[in-house]
């Protein structure tokens, strides 16, 4: 189908673009499109106006500094997934990054428009979750920052207010020689996963120090194995240690949809941290 | 509902027409321009059949207003072909693999695997399946495509 007819804006400035969604009613930005315009086609989504942020001066890079990782929001994912600043220090992303859409979705779609998009099967999400990192979050009124936890607020919901935008996203990095390991389980390649799993963890004395293990595709947004990250605390990174850390996954109750029922998510959810971790636990002090 | 002046280049050549915002770039090339090559299957970004380059990157001219691409360098599959229609090697190889039966999906397909081996000059069968995980084709199975981007491959390393 094609998209009801609105108004299109394409600012300059933060403040120009901030001042439009504080201004105009029934407004939307318009980041990469990928989500969005297939939402317009359809005719789910029926805007007045569209703010591009495609010109806006600033969203655009990778910055690392002080231990933090700064992507700008409209960073397309394709270049993410060439960054040597993402491989270098966030390969979880690299790897999360492969399994997003098509290429030829990655070099429109961008970090900011996946998580305001707030799919609950998302990637991007799934691996800010898993670092609890940071968004950045900027409007007429000024900028605040919201702690991932709080960001995602529910089913394609996020805390960002109608007048907001997502101006940059922060991981506090994990220190050389973390381990990381992402599997999902899509019924084909470039689908949204039914379940995936995000996981990262740092290893002193050859006991893990911390894990954090983050979940996409089972509640209405990405949810924390915090249980099995507490079963790993302290332990040796064995088969056996990662075996008891994924069961835990068992007393998720998972959403149920056309998909996938809950019983075969929860499954999923226990064997696709296992193979998580059994990679993570592959890569600590490779890199 | 707004109503833009859209300059841009389109296989070189540059355009300027004035489009509804809502118009998409699949739908601009097609009937403001004439290009129908670029084929329109799905609509919301999963079919691949209007792939076009964007400065030389790939996308879904489903998923973009024709406002977006103002200043953009746009390649077309007419873009493709030489001098007096004279078929480039990707297309040759095409029709030397039965890469396409009905054709709907070809465009696309020749758009995205135009990226890859310029990307890519000598992929694996692997790579080149994967590059076309976002192009669907409901005639071949897909084999006479990967066998085509492969020949492609190989007569460009040969010549």
């Amino acid at each position: 189908m094609k998209p009801a007819p609105f108004d299109y804006h394409a600012p300059r400035t933060l403040a120009e673009a901030t001042g439009l969604l504080g201004s105009l009613e029934n407004v939307k930005v318009l980041a990469g499109g990928q989500s969005l315009v297939p939402m317009m086609n359809f005719r789910y989504v029926i805007v007045d106006h569209l703010v591009d942020l495609a010109q806006v001066e600033g969203l655009r890079g990778v910055t690392v500094a002080d231990g933090t990782l700064r992507i700008g929001a409209m960073t397309c994912q394709r270049d993410l997934e060439f960054s040597a600043d993402i491989e270098t220090h966030c390969p979880l992303m690299r790897a999360a990054l492969g399994h997003i859409g098509h290429r030829q979705t990655r070099n429109r779609g961008t970090i900011g428009g996946s998580l305001v998009h707030a799919d609950p099967a998302a990637e991007l999400p799934a691996v800010c979750a898993a670092y609890d990192a940071t968004i950045e979050i900027a409007s007429a009124r000024g900028t605040r920052d919201v702690r991932f936890a709080d960001f995602a607020a529910g089913f394609m919901a996020t805390a960002v207010e109608p007048d907001e935008i997502v101006t940059a996203i922060k991981l506090p990095l994990w220190p050389a020689g973390h381990g990381d390991g992402f599997h999902e389980f899509a019924r084909r390649r470039g689908d949204f996963a039914i379940a995936g799993a995000a996981v990262l963890v740092e290893v002193t004395n050859g006991v893990v120090k911390r894990a954090a293990i983050a979940l996409c595709g089972i509640a209405t947004t990405p949810v924390r194995l915090s249980e099995g990250e507490a079963a790993l605390a302290g332990k040796k990174l064995d088969a056996a240690a990662i075996k008891a850390a994924a069961v835990t996954a068992r007393s998720l109750e998972p959403i149920s949809d056309i998909h996938a029922g809950a019983d075969y998510r929860r499954h999923l959810a226990e064997v696709l941290t296992r193979r998580a971790l059994t990679d993570a636990a592959s890569r600590v002090g490779t890199r | 509902m707004s109503t833009h002046a859209i300059k841009l280049s389109v296989n070189g050549k540059a355009h300027e027409r004035s489009a509804e915002a809502r118009i998409t770039l699949a739908d601009f090339l097609r009937h403001q321009l004439g290009l129908t090559g670029t084929h329109v299957g799905c609509e919301h970004g999963v079919c691949g059949a209007c792939t076009v380059l964007i400065d030389g990157r790939t996308a879904r001219a489903c998923l973009m207003f024709a406002v977006q691409a103002q200043g953009r360098e746009i390649t077309t599959v007419e873009g493709l072909a030489g001098a007096g229609g004279k078929l480039n090697v990707l297309q040759q190889a095409f029709h030397e693999h039965h890469g396409l039966q009905c054709g709907f999906c070809t465009p696309g397909m020749l758009m995205t695997l135009t990226e890859l081996l310029r990307d890519n000059p000598d992929p694996s069968e692997a790579q080149v399946r994967d590059a076309l995980t976002g192009n669907l084709c409901r005639c071949t199975g897909y084999g006479g495509i990967v066998a085509a981007a492969l020949a492609a491959a190989r007569t460009t390393k040969d010549t």
